[in-house]
């Protein structure tokens, strides 16, 4: 046998360690454990420092990818912090929960070469080193224009649009509804994927470069959005896909039957998981149905995993059509999680306490593309099974929160109640107000959220010098 | 924070709370309710108003002690403050001038119906109030209802004041005061349930403030759905306020015992520590 004359320089992509996860599915903390210093600088020299980098044009918030890269790959982590940060205040959340591979990592020209270039975990090796540094570098803030903007939610789209505009010099406040700031970062994805102490660290930040933040305060409610315009110059309303949908099937209010929205709130924001020391309750259920594919059903079904359940994924379609991350099928894969394909509920039994026992379920099959492309689920005659169940959590969908769009006159609504706003610069039908995120989209990304507010502040900005 | 500028115990087991809240105060209807949490690991539940004044910037809840954060909660001592009292959430009851209305309340509800039954009297409707309680020692604020009421007829269990029996006693009260034409209820479930019951055979609309479980308040999680005629509604957005003939009790009955167990568990710990700092003087 030839030996390997000489190390040859290994050209793959770099694996991120992780929780072994028979280890993991048994705790909270987080799965991914990032690059160490000597992983991410190899993994950064990979880069080809393209001169025209197709990632920056994919990216929503226009990170200068390559430039932060070469950085890590010179150690010169600050210089990358700096480069990173220009353009995106959240870096440690973005680096945890954003679909690089449908992204910036999409278009990377080493996919033929041992795989992309890694871009979300040096984003967060980024921002984990300079908050293990201890000092956070402020940028440089000009001196305050005297413009008020207020933002309504304090979800990724909101943060955003006030760490841009602090930065230009105007006055921000944001309102938000809960008692904590952060949106779905905080009430809905997992510790384990987002610990919540790197959600905090950020919108500490933002305080630091000024941004005032008043919780516990739904406009629409407490204020109205009429009523902030007389002391705001600009509104950004980034309120959310706040409405979870049911499928509308028989025993759906039976107990025991949650929306991805409580189930998730119940864990992530009110810390069920530390009761009593936290006084929301969470059921430690013996078996746990998630019906949905997406992202939030991984979610869901993982958490329900961590509190002891035998966590099943109900999905109507196939393995190929599941519309979460990879990343996040394989990870509910390796921990455990049941998948059940082609299956789609049909009722929910009750027992003589209305707790949900059973449910009963329709075998499918794929036939013909739909709409979306993808291959519509077809039921299976005389497939009905029944199977017994103590919870299940349904994490189809949300719509956006119809609170703001209620109280505010002139404010035009879409035909699935989101705020109609122009795409390319978040402007409503109302004067001085803007909108973003999911509350214009209907629920998709952080990340898109993100980019909304980029491209909002963007246009604030231009409305608020024009004045 | 949120200041508590007063706290006591109205009538045994049954406390006041007023708090320092001028952005809630200020936009506060009859019929709506606040979110608070008593402290920074707390749960978020929905208490009805009692009564609010925007010049003061306060708001005033009646609560029973009856869980564990209802428990922390009575623990209070003006001074202190607790983290969260976002409002006002729900809509608002519907006041107009109807006529003849019957304003039914029970246990925290007695304080609640207060306000609705000042807003219809400031609209020139007749209002009988009637207030159910176990005996009369439980019953509270009959002169302030007294004021802003026609007539203000007490159920007592044990016949301690007017009529003796539960609100089965509705039915005799409607008709010797007929023509009703509207009855406004503010309590338990219980309460609520029995009497849309009485009312429902004599055709009255009967409106019901239902008090499920809620976390956001602002329709975001959905534990408060209840099924209204056929459909599902999520109180803190749509109502709370429905119609007591259209409601499935036995279904509201049971999602409110979700977390019957959980509800006590902590009142099993010791919370000594913390109660000897929040209740002792400065």
């Amino acid at each position: 046998m030839p030996e390997p004359q000489k190390k040859k320089l290994d050209l793959n992509r770099r694996e991120m360690p992780k929780q072994p996860p028979e280890v993991r599915r048994h705790n909270f903390n987080e799965v991914a454990l990032g690059y160490p210093v000597e992983i991410a600088v190899q993994e950064a020299k990979r880069c080809l420092q393209c001169k025209n980098p197709k990632c920056v044009a994919q990216c929503p918030v226009e990170i200068d990818i390559p430039g932060f890269i070469k950085s890590i790959a010179e150690k010169d982590f600050a210089a990358g912090t700096r480069i990173l940060k220009d353009k995106n205040c959240l870096p440690a959340m973005c680096g945890r929960v954003c679909p690089q591979e449908e992204q910036c990592e999409e278009v990377c020209v080493l996919v033929k070469k041992g795989g992309q270039i890694a871009v979300g975990r040096l984003e967060r090796f980024l921002a984990d080193w300079e908050a293990e540094q201890g000092k956070l570098e402020m940028p440089k803030i000009p001196p305050s224009t005297g413009r008020k903007v207020a933002v309504v939610g304090g979800g990724p789209a909101g943060l955003t649009v006030a760490g841009d505009l602090i930065k230009l010099g105007h006055q921000v406040t944001i309102f938000e509804a809960l008692h904590e700031v952060g949106g779905v970062l905080i009430y809905g994805i997992p510790e384990f994927r987002l610990p919540k102490v790197i959600v905090k660290r950020e919108v500490e930040y933002l305080k630091k470069l000024g941004v005032e933040v008043v919780t516990d305060y739904v406009v629409g409610k407490t204020r109205s959005i009429d009523s902030l315009l007389e002391e705001f110059d600009a509104i950004f309303v980034g309120s959310g896909a706040g409405l979870p949908w049911f499928m509308d099937v028989p025993g759906e209010n039976l107990n025991g039957v949650y929306s991805a929205n409580e189930y998730l709130t119940r864990m992530n924001l009110m810390k069920g998981f530390l009761f009593p020391q936290f006084s929301t309750p969470i059921k430690n259920h013996k078996r746990v149905a998630v019906i949905g594919g997406g992202n939030v059903a991984m979610d869901c079904a993982r958490t329900a995993l961590r509190l002891g359940a035998e966590s099943r994924i109900i999905y109507r379609r196939s393995r190929q059509e599941l519309p979460a991350r990879l990343e996040e099928i394989e990870n509910a894969e390796e921990e455990g999680v049941i998948f059940d394909f082609l299956t789609l509920p049909i009722r929910y039994i009750g027992d003589e306490n209305g707790w949900v026992k059973e449910i009963e379920y329709l075998k499918m099959k794929l036939g013909e593309p739909d709409s979306s492309g993808r291959r519509r689920p077809v039921p299976i005659e005389g497939s009905e099974t029944i199977i017994p169940m103590d919870a299940v959590v349904c994490a189809i969908g949300n719509s956006p929160n119809p609170l703001i769009a209620a109280a505010t006159p002139g404010l035009e609504v879409g035909k699935k109640g989101n705020i109609v706003a122009d795409e390319e610069t978040g402007k409503t039908s109302k004067k001085r107000v803007w909108a973003g995120g999911d509350v214009v989209t209907g629920a998709a990304t952080v990340i898109l959220a993100m980019g909304a507010g980029r491209k909002a502040a963007r246009s604030i900005h231009e409305y608020l010098c024009s004045l | 924070m949120f200041k508590v500028i007063e706290s006591q115990m109205i009538v045994p087991n049954i406390h006041l709370l007023m708090l320092e809240a001028p952005a809630v105060a200020r936009q506060m209807k009859p019929g709506q309710f606040v979110i608070v949490r008593a402290d920074d690991g707390g749960e978020r539940i929905p208490l009805s108003i009692a009564d609010w004044d925007v010049e003061e910037g306060t708001v005033t809840v009646v609560v029973k002690n009856i869980g564990s954060t209802t428990d922390h909660l009575a623990s209070l001592r003006a001074g202190v403050s607790i983290p969260t009292v976002v409002g006002p959430l729900g809509n608002p009851t519907e006041i107009k001038e109807y006529g003849t209305v019957l304003c039914l309340g029970g246990c925290y509800g007695i304080g609640s119906i207060f306000p609705i039954a000042r807003a219809l009297k400031e609209k020139k409707n007749k209002v009988i109030t009637v207030i159910e309680a176990r005996s009369s020692y439980l019953l509270y604020w009959e002169e302030k209802l007294k004021e802003v009421s026609d007539e203000l007829i007490c159920i007592t269990r044990d016949g301690t004041k007017d009529h003796r029996g539960h609100v089965g006693r509705l039915t005799e009260i409607i008709k010797s005061s007929e023509p009703i034409n509207r009855i406004i209820i503010n309590g338990c479930t219980f309460l609520l349930k029995r009497g849309s019951d009485m009312s429902r055979p004599l055709g009255i609309k009967t409106v019901v403030s239902l008090n499920p479980i809620m976390i956001d308040g602002t329709g975001m999680c959905g534990v408060c759905r209840v099924t209204v005629g056929k459909t599902t509604k999520f109180a803190c957005v749509h109502g709370p306020d429905f119609d007591g003939h259209e409601v499935n009790w036995a279904e509201l009955l049971q999602r409110r015992k979700t977390y019957m167990r959980e509800e006590v568990i902590p009142l099993r710990t010791s919370r000594c520590e913390e109660h000897a700092i929040t209740s002792s003087p400065e």
